[in-house]
């Protein structure tokens, strides 16, 4: 095995080696096999890896030691708002009565399973401004596609079948426009003006009479608040549409404005951005969504509800859409945001969107300084810088990201929103102390000068990683999916 | 007061402030029109300090009845199995769970490679060529499976046996709908799916027939029979939700001849925790690879030739052709997998199938004793660790005074099978003692009549 090479798993594997510890067989033995037919007893064992308790910690401590995480280091991943995760939450998520409780106990059994569930309906209500939430969707895309199935359950029980557009900015997150197809419709691009916001006359031109929704990320994914949207409001819902909330970015408006003052119909939120859920190397998440009064009786089931002081799950909804995932939504994720707003309240909520805006304006202004900056006016919690300067010079965007790898950083987003040229999204969030955001700025403007005076160090970069730059072509041309044992042992 | 997770100070503020050229943060936020400004504060619950925090959520959970206190018999799709320490103490490091989607590999290897590890155990358990990197739950991958076998056949009916798990099969529905692709259920006999109305139903307008293996009632469905039927029929799809542990002693459905395997991994080291997260797996074949929903890890090599790890075939994702995808899942239940494949090696090649076979044994007992003191057992087929009782009262007055003797008695299958009204699906799983199955039969008996 080369150098920096790590062993899988099952290359640990050693024929015998077990670390298991199973109860004892204490009911009388009987022969299994011989209640079912030959087709149906297995053959051959899965080729699940034979190994000792301490290889599988080593195993994976090594792999653990292999990856970067917010604890790791600064991680301005622009959209994915990747702050601290508190470890409170943590510990509140492994409490028994949490953690070991069953979706089909009588509800008599976990009243203070739904209690929490209830209050944070009841908090992301206000935090948002919508008159009924549903925490069921498992992440941010289910919120997106549950709530435009809503939308489509909406248009169609008045009869208007006809309204299969949705309507998407050309800045927008991919999973929108994915979203609306999954949801049945067919997604319409309205594009940006040179400010970076909804051109409004061409949002005149696209929303007609066949126009379910409009999907808005505000802030945009430039960082920028759509401040027409006031009328963007009036214009959709002249014609009989819907406004959709795409909530990743609310982490730079919490107590500055709410998603239902702005004349939307339906939010989803990403409580594993906003409100500290770990990302967890991609998942779990959850992704609940608030609705309008026109709109809550199609929200999908079931509901907590609280009656003379008794929590319940509430099924009997005749017009809801059904049901999006099994059982009552990601409860442990939903559990660690509600502590997160147990421990933060109004005041702490609101200093979180002051910092993470105040955080990204500072190093916007520094950084516009040695790259170019599309967009001048202030920004809210993230920002896009373009790496068009640095690409004359034969240095690419992706070769900055791969450079900041060397000076132990995750890099931004790059390439995204795919409205600015060789993108890079920053967004450092409130979590961040000044003195990380100045060594960041510092690097930034080091890989800058390199650019310049020795582009090779760039474009070859990363040079301090356990790997380099990997063969992606080949990796997606010849796809290798799983390990296959190469000896027939 | 302070906020500990907000290093801001008074200084570091007016240092920002003079960079931006600013008086106030106010500023930043004028493009806010007025109109639309939040006045006055949020009403939530005023914030606590750690200690007072911890101390009423402590409270609040302890307003539930755990099963660790308690001895249950509820399984219908999520069981009380054994976690092996080793698993909460990887998914606690935290450049694991604090981590994102590893975008770089370069800092992200780990991630990668423990994903490339869960496909592998996924399609080696499942008996099918690849898997992917994990979706929401059994039932969101039993959703999606549907939408592709739509997808990849170009027809818009599927048949659903109602011996799946009805949230499942609910959930299939809502996706279904999405597609504009029409569910027809086809009914249990005796607890298994009835084979002779899925024949019927089976005309070229067919794009997949999904079965539950073991299904919802515990019963093993006779899944080469299914396979025969679907031979007459070579478009339409088979799709099959399983339950991986069962998987320990069952033939694979991928042996069957399965387009589409799907489930949940919740019975590898992943607690209830009140229906999610938990973690749906999905493995198909090699020829539905550039369509299955979902992230996939690949191997590959770096440019001095070192093996590592990528996401791969992404141009299957919304990136590329996002307003024509028929899947948009971008985040999924990666710690969860995390969890189940330490899980899974931990119980190793060895442990798995004497777990399984602890299970089935376990229940055996359970079901014969039961059958001794006079309770019907209904459904007498092949099973995995669940079957089915009918009681002379309701489940839910017989779960009441269960409860009160320290024990969560089995799910209510009148709630979605009129049918079966007083019935009650017990799970029994490895973890219970004779002596807990034996004060359930005494109980059971005393409460009956």
């Amino acid at each position: 095995m080369a150098k920096n090479e790590f062993p899988l798993i099952f290359e640990r594997s050693k024929k015998e080696r077990t670390s298991y510890s199973l109860p004892d067989l204490d009911v009388p033995d009987i022969d299994l096999d011989a209640e079912f037919e030959t087709p149906y007893v297995r053959k051959t064992a899965p080729e699940l890896p034979e190994v000792s308790e301490l290889e599988i910690m080593r195993h994976y401590t090594g792999l653990s030691n292999r990856n970067y995480g917010v604890d790791s280091g600064f991680y301005p991943l622009g959209s994915c708002t990747m702050k601290y995760n508190p470890k409170i939450n943590e510990d509140v998520a492994r409490l028994p009565g949490f953690t070991h409780i069953h979706p089909y106990q009588d509800p008599k059994t976990v009243q203070g399973a739904l209690e929490m569930m209830y209050d944070l309906q009841t908090s992301l209500k206000e935090i948002t401004g919508m008159h009924e939430v549903s925490l069921q969707s498992a992440a941010g895309a289910q919120g997106e596609w549950a709530a435009l199935m809503m939308i489509r359950a909406f248009h169609e029980a008045n009869g208007e079948h006809h309204r299969t557009k949705v309507i998407v900015p050309d800045s927008a997150h991919g999973t929108n426009p994915a979203s609306a197809a999954v949801a049945g419709f067919d997604a319409i691009t309205v594009k940006s003006n040179e400010d970076g916001l909804v051109d409004i006359e061409d949002l005149k031109r696209v929303v007609d009479e066949n126009t379910a929704a409009l999907m808005l990320t505000n802030p945009n994914t430039l960082g920028l608040f759509e401040k027409e949207i006031m009328e963007m409001a009036e214009i959709v819902h002249g014609v009989g549409g819907k406004l959709y909330y795409d909530g990743a970015n609310l982490n730079a408006i919490m107590g500055y404005t709410r998603p239902g003052d702005m004349g939307f119909d339906a939010v989803h939120l990403n409580l594993h951005k906003t409100f500290t859920g770990p990302h967890g190397g991609g998942g779990p998440g959850s992704g609940p969504i608030g609705v309008s009064e026109e709109l809550a009786p199609f929200l999908p089931k079931p509901l907590i509800v609280k009656e003379n002081d008794e929590y319940k799950l509430e099924h009997d909804r005749p017009q809801s859409i059904g049901r999006i995932k099994a059982y009552y939504g990601n409860f442990g994720i939903n559990l660690r945001a509600y502590t997160y707003i147990r421990t933060m309240g109004a005041e702490g909520l609101k200093k979180v969107s002051e910092y993470a805006v105040l955080n990204a304006n500072y190093m916007m202004r520094r950084l516009e300084q040695i790259y170019d900056l599309p967009y001048k006016q202030h920004c809210m919690h993230e920002f896009v810088l373009s790496g068009k300067k640095q690409k004359k010079l034969g240095v690419r965007t992706l070769d900055i990201a791969k450079r900041l790898l060397d000076f132990n950083y995750h890099p931004p987003t790059i390439y995204f929103p795919l409205i600015v040229e060789e993108g890079m999204m920053i967004e450092p969030t409130e979590t961040e102390s000044k003195e990380t955001l100045d060594g960041f700025i510092d690097a930034m403007i080091n890989i800058a000068k390199e650019a310049e005076e020795d582009p090779e160090i760039v474009q070859e970069a990363p040079h301090h990683t356990i790997v380099k730059r990997m063969d992606e072509t080949t990796a997606a041309r010849k796809p290798i999916l799983r390990y296959t044992r190469e000896d027939n042992s | 007061m302070g906020f500990r997770y907000l290093p801001m100070t008074e200084s570091d503020k007016l240092e920002m402030l003079d960079v931006i050229g600013i008086d106030s943060t106010d500023e930043l936020f004028s493009d806010i029109p007025e109109e639309i400004r939040f006045k006055g504060e949020l009403n939530v619950k005023p914030a606590k300090n750690e200690y007072e925090l911890m101390k009423e959520l402590t409270a609040m959970s302890n307003k539930n009845v755990n099963l660790k206190d308690y001895t249950s018999y509820l399984g219908a799709g999520v069981y009380d199995h054994y976690i092996p320490s080793v698993v909460d103490h990887v998914i606690s490091r935290s450049e694991f769970y604090t981590a994102y989607t590893p975008y770089q590999p370069e800092i992200s290897q780990g991630e990668l490679q423990a994903i490339f590890e869960f496909q592998t155990m996924i399609a080696e358990l499942t008996g099918q060529p690849i898997a992917n990197s994990s979706m929401y739950d059994g039932a969101t991958a039993l959703g999606e499976a549907v939408n592709l076998t739509a997808a990849h056949t170009k027809r818009k009916k599927v048949l659903v046996s109602n011996a799946i798990h009805p949230e499942s099969r609910g959930v299939v529905k809502t996706y279904a709908t999405g597609q504009h692709v029409e569910v027809v259920e086809i009914d249990h006999k005796d607890g298994l799916t009835d084979l002779e109305a899925l024949e019927r139903e089976l005309d070229d307008d067919v794009a997949g027939v999904v079965i539950q293996y073991p299904n919802f009632f515990g019963q093993v469905e006779p899944l080469a029979k299914v396979r025969e039927l679907l031979n007459s029929n070579k478009k339409a799809m088979m799709v099959v939700s399983s339950n991986p542990l069962a998987l320990g002693y069952l033939t694979p459905p991928g042996e069957f001849g399965a387009d589409i395997v799907v489930g949940d991994t919740q019975v590898f080291g992943i607690p209830a925790q009140f229906g999610g997260p938990h973690c749906g797996y999905f493995a198909t074949t090699k020829k539905l690879m550039r369509k299955i929903p979902g992230r996939l890890v690949g191997q590959t090599t770096d440019e001095d030739g070192v093996r590592g790890f990528v996401l791969t075939l992404q141009a299957r994702e919304q990136h590329i052709r996002r307003d024509k995808a028929t899947s948009n899942i971008c985040s999924n239940q990666a710690l969860n997998a995390l969890a189940s494949s330490v899980a899974m090696s931990s119980i190793g090649k060895h442990g798995l199938k004497k777990m399984a076979k602890l299970n089935m044994k376990k229940a055996r007992y359970a079901k014969q004793q039961f059958a001794e003191i006079g309770i019907p057992v209904l459904f007498d087929q092949p099973f995995f660790n669940e079957f089915v009782i009918q009681l002379n009262k309701t489940v839910s007055e017989v779960n009441e005074a269960l409860l009160t003797k320290g024990i969560v008695g089995g799910y209510d299958l009148g709630r979605d099978y009129p049918e079966l009204e007083n019935c009650m699906l017990v799970a029994v799983t490895e973890i219970r003692s004779k002596e807990e199955i034996d004060q359930l039969i005494k109980e059971v008996r005393d409460i009956n009549g």
